[in-house]
């Protein structure tokens, strides 16, 4: 991933894509999330393939993109599906030409605005970050604070389970406690815990996702209701009750169902 | 995920949370689940010693929705019980009371857990005490 879906850390791509080249090995990157928010040049960071979608920059649900490099290298794919011979034989189908428009013009207007809009998102991340982590303690912010998407945050809350705190805002906000691919299964977030986060707080993580027209209302908002929350469910945790006690949860023999 | 409207309305106004105090007569407590599962609950019963009956009941649970939704229901029920027939309590019946979906199952399991695990600690500790319709 050219920057993570859940915790919006952006990969040095550059130095990925020289190396490859360095190797001969070609490379492709899923810059879903980067395309349109930080600038993507495949020149200049030795990107031979690259998959991106337009539902992420408010274009039509149902097309995405595949950049394959022509030449230095050209690179050379296998078509998962034969028929027509359609896109160089790449991808067969007849082509959906209004989802093809409106890809075509959410990129345009994003490259338009990314700049400012990227200031403007990052100003108003950074602002909830402050609200949330000011107030809540055992809080921890999760990603490289440095190397993010500005639209991105996310933020474990230890001894409350992400879901519960989902319900206790889902009445006005759309929040999740994973990736969208990931929305239908109860299983821990693998990338929260590939960091290395306990296994507890990797159930309680939130990510906050801004976007082209949140204002600096909703995230005050956002965030006032977001302490309320977790200070309700914290007081109705065994777990926080046991913290509060100085018992160090993970010298409890738990017995997993 | 759509949760039922009993499901909410527990989530929202969950009762009987809490814990009894450590010197409180005729406690027991309850305590299952693992936090790297997710589900985290605690449980507690408060027994008239004389009676046999469950006077009162408190719960904290670390869980989703419907984990909360399944202790507080649970302290609902377990309160005017004797502790004979708390036992009784099936996960089944908390499923059918609060609607929840195939994915949610193990939330009333667990919650079944949580009395049985009660009920045993109370009955330890009170070994001398009868259990049951022990009033008439």
């Amino acid at each position: 991933m050219f920057a993570n879906n859940e915790i919006g850390t952006i990969q040095d791509v550059a130095a990925i894509g020289k190396l490859a080249k360095e190797k001969g090995i070609i490379f492709h990157t899923d810059a879903t999330q980067a395309v349109g928010k930080i600038p993507v040049d495949v020149e200049a960071m030795g990107i031979d393939l690259l998959s991106c979608t337009a539902h992420l920059i408010y274009g039509p649900k149902g097309v995405g993109a595949l950049y394959v490099r022509r030449k230095g290298p050209r690179v050379r794919i296998a078509p998962m599906m034969d028929g027509g011979g359609h896109e160089r034989g790449m991808r067969s189908g007849t082509l959906p030409v209004p989802l093809i428009v409106g890809f075509g013009k959410a990129a345009e207007i994003s490259r338009e605005v990314m700049a400012e809009e990227g200031a403007r998102l990052a100003k108003l991340r950074d602002r909830l970050q402050d609200v949330i982590l000011s107030s809540v303690e055992e809080a921890f912010l999760n990603g490289r604070p440095d190397r993010r998407l500005p639209q991105n945050l996310n933020i474990s809350f230890a001894y409350v389970e992400g879901e519960s705190v989902l319900m206790g805002l889902n009445k006005e906000t759309a929040l999740s406690s994973g990736s969208a691919c990931t929305s239908s299964t109860l299983e821990p977030s693998y990338v929260i815990a590939a960091l290395g986060a306990s296994a507890e707080l990797a159930h309680s993580s939130i990510r906050f996702s801004l976007h082209r027209f949140t204002t600096a209302e909703e995230v005050e908002y956002v965030g006032q209701r977001t302490i309320e929350v977790i200070k309700r469910l914290r007081e109705m945790s065994p777990l926080y009750e046991l913290a509060k006690e100085g018992v160090d949860i993970k010298t409890i023999k738990w017995k997993a169902d | 995920m759509a949760y039922s409207d009993k499901v909410v309305d527990h989530y929202n106004n969950p009762r009987n949370v809490g814990s009894f105090g450590k010197e409180t007569p005729g406690v027991g407590t309850g305590l299952v689940g693992a936090p790297e599962c997710g589900d985290v609950m605690k449980l507690q019963i408060r027994v008239n010693l004389e009676t046999g009956v469950i006077e009162d009941a408190k719960f904290k649970t670390f869980g989703c929705g419907s984990a909360i939704a399944s202790s507080s229901l649970a302290t609902e029920w377990l309160k005017g019980k004797t502790i004979d027939e708390a036992a009784k309590i099936k996960n089944t019946d908390i499923v059918n009371e609060l609607k929840l979906p195939p994915v949610k199952i193990h939330c009333s399991v667990l919650a079944e857990d949580a009395i049985k695990a009660a009920l045993a600690d109370y009955k330890e500790k009170h070994a001398s005490v009868p259990s049951g319709a022990a009033s008439k």
